[in-house]
């Protein structure tokens, strides 16, 4: 037998071709999906969708989706699911609303107020998770209708019978934090562009694209962030291994119950920023905000190479799945096609991306 | 002869009214194999459990390099220096070969928050331990679900070995393997007993123990038949032994003591 270590490579084993090993990135599906939407827009949809302006029309909604997509990548990746990300996102605007209009605290409060309170909830749906035992699909489920209803009642609360709460511009008038979560970034250096007519700009010499909305900056840094722990510490191993077998990776001496949980703590953190930034945007909070989003993010995740099961996937695939369903949302406006086609294709969409998965995985663990 | 590693003497392990353990004593030196045999029941899972710190004894004593040393649990004794490759493997197959063997056990480099996973040193590791082990992978990237029974046994041994163990515990790992990974497990066994570890090589197939090992010790009832050195039992022997232990022990059994 082979007692003598060689390094003779094994007869039996061809080499790898190029496809064969690009297949095995988790993200593959999601470049490949983002490419054909927008072949199919290119071909379909009026050329201004392809201007800065449309770029960054379907970036934003994207790039919203996304935050709480990379989020539900990663919980996923670790094994666990939260549907209730999207309650959270109104939850959280309810209370950070709140704080700004009924009780006039300033942001460099207000905002990490809503961190540490959404650092709080997202304990408290992991720790029912971990000590019962019971599927997270089924604990967060419970926590979209407590969520979504705490925030209607909530609402009613603070504004006396309505379920939106106004007057968040007025209050954050002038506050040096609000430029980071609302608005353009870089107005300077895209009037500078248009001035050296580089972009579009309208008659009066203002350019057309004013600056990148911030939420997109948000969304690229926490996509890099998500991925650089995923692919490059210890943690991010950690998060691999409680999803793909929580019991081995424990024997492994793994702190499984700390990584999940702080996995649930960063999804509501995602769902926070999320919140704070579609508050100040709309400048109002609204019980409606996110709805259904969590099972966008799935969706979005999904598509981005995650797996149900867990153990397997990647952020930088849940970046590029929310870019498809922001280009394919926005993109039918600029078509003569029906809006509400992009239902058919979000289910199209889910159902493709889990058998195209499936396969991925027989190939990765060599499933025969 | 050297000092024994590690030193059971006289184990006891209760589980409420049934008797899994009834004083059994064994001991492991440092590059040497001792067998661990005994058929479905006899108590060997309850034993190296013991060994491992999963179990706590209930009575007897556990020497460690000669001090006696109660293990708390299973990172108590691995720290010791007592690794133990169950048949599950503590292995994730859809995990990378690298991510597979330092899970938990990251190397790092950088400092503060630039601390990160040190992939390139892990890879080179990995490949390395490997290689030294006779498996050429294809890459450290490879997932381990791509590889062999006999191979992810292999890739178990040698990150116990790789993390300093002294004593390796292997739990029937050729219990499920085909002829050929059967004996790479076995050279791969050899190789480790050649590095000066200590080791216990739990299962029930006579011809695999005699492939390697130096001593054997047959469990049954959760009592020991006694211990041979190597060349002073035959196969039929250590067969019967296990064997005619289970028409022993059937005579006993109405008084219990079975697992």
């Amino acid at each position: 037998m082979a007692t003598e270590a060689t390094a003779v490579t094994d007869e039996r084993i061809k080499d790898e071709t190029f496809f064969a090993r690009m297949m095995k990135k988790p993200e593959l599906g999601a470049i490949a999906g983002v490419i054909l939407v927008t072949v199919f827009f290119l071909f379909t949809a009026d050329s201004a969708m392809f201007t800065l302006a449309g770029f960054m029309n379907f970036m934003s909604p994207a790039a919203q989706l996304g935050i709480l997509a990379i989020g539900a990548a990663l919980l996923m990746i670790g094994g666990e699911f939260d549907l209730s990300v999207g309650s959270m996102v109104a939850f959280f605007g309810l209370f950070f609303g709140a704080c700004v209009v009924t009780f006039g605290v300033p942001l460099i409060i207000a905002i990490p107020a809503t961190f540490v309170f959404a650092g709080i909830v997202g304990a408290i749906n992991g720790q029912i998770v971990l000590r019962t035992g019971l599927p997270s699909f089924i604990v967060t489920l419970a926590f979209l209708f407590i969520f979504r209803g705490l925030s209607l009642v909530g609402l009613k609360w603070a504004t006396g019978g309505s379920t939106q709460l106004r007057g968040v511009r007025d209050a954050v008038e002038g506050d040096f934090l609000a430029p980071f979560f609302s608005g353009d970034a870089f107005p300077g250096f895209f009037t500078m562009l248009a001035n050296m007519d580089l972009i579009d700009k309208f008659k009066n010499g203002t350019p057309k694209v004013q600056g990148i909305p911030v939420e997109i900056l948000w969304f690229v840094l926490v996509a890099l962030l998500a991925t650089y722990v995923l692919l490059k510490t210890p943690v991010g191993n950690w998060i691999f291994a409680s999803g793909g077998d929580a019991n081995a990776a424990s024997n492994s001496g793994v702190p499984v119950r700390n990584v999940k949980l702080g996995l649930f703590m960063l999804t509501a953190f995602c769902a926070t920023l999320v919140a704070i930034i579609t508050v100040l945007d709309s400048g109002s909070t609204d019980a409606r905000r996110g709805f259904q989003k969590e099972f966008e993010a799935i969706i979005a995740a999904v598509i981005g190479g995650c797996l149900l099961t867990g153990g397997y996937g990647s952020a930088i695939g849940a970046f590029f799945g929310s870019i498809i369903f922001g280009m394919v949302l926005i993109g039918l406006t600029y078509t003569q096609i029906d809006q509400d086609w992009y239902l058919v294709f979000l289910g199209g969409m889910l159902l493709i991306a889990v058998l195209f998965n499936n396969m991925i995985r027989k190939r990765v663990t060599g499933e025969r | 002869m050297s000092e024994p590693i590690v030193h059971m003497e006289n184990i006891e392990k209760h589980f409420g009214n049934v008797i899994a353990l009834a004083g059994v004593s064994f001991d492991v030196r440092a590059s040497e194999c001792h067998c661990l045999l005994g058929d479905n029941g006899a108590g060997k899972s309850t034993f190296i459990k013991t060994m491992s710190g999963v179990h706590k004894p209930t009575a007897g004593e556990i020497f460690f390099e000669g001090k006696p040393m109660s293990f708390g649990s299973p990172r108590d004794s691995m720290e010791a220096g007592i690794a133990t490759v169950y048949q599950d493997l503590a292995m994730i197959p859809l995990m990378s070969v690298t991510r597979n063997f330092f899970m938990g056990r990251e190397p790092t480099k950088g400092r503060g928050l630039l601390k990160r996973f040190d992939t390139e040193e892990a890879n080179k590791i990995t490949v390395e331990e490997m290689r030294k082990m006779g498996i050429n992978l294809r890459g450290p990237d490879q997932a381990v679900g791509t590889l062999s029974g006999g191979e992810r046994q292999t890739v178990a041994i040698s990150r116990a070995v790789y993390f300093g163990a002294k004593v390796l515990i292997l739990d029937e790992p050729t219990s499920a393997l085909g002829v050929r990974q059967t004996s790479n497990v076995l050279a791969t066994i050899d190789r480790v007993r050649n590095q000066g570890i200590g080791i216990v090589f739990i299962t029930h197939n006579v011809r695999h123990a005699l492939a390697v090992g130096d001593r054997f010790t047959v469990l049954n009832r959760g009592k020991t038949l006694g211990t041979a050195k190597k060349g002073e039992i035959t196969p039929e022997e250590l067969q019967d032994l296990m064997a005619g232990g289970q028409e022993m022990a059937q005579l006993e059994g109405s008084l219990g003591g079975t697992v």
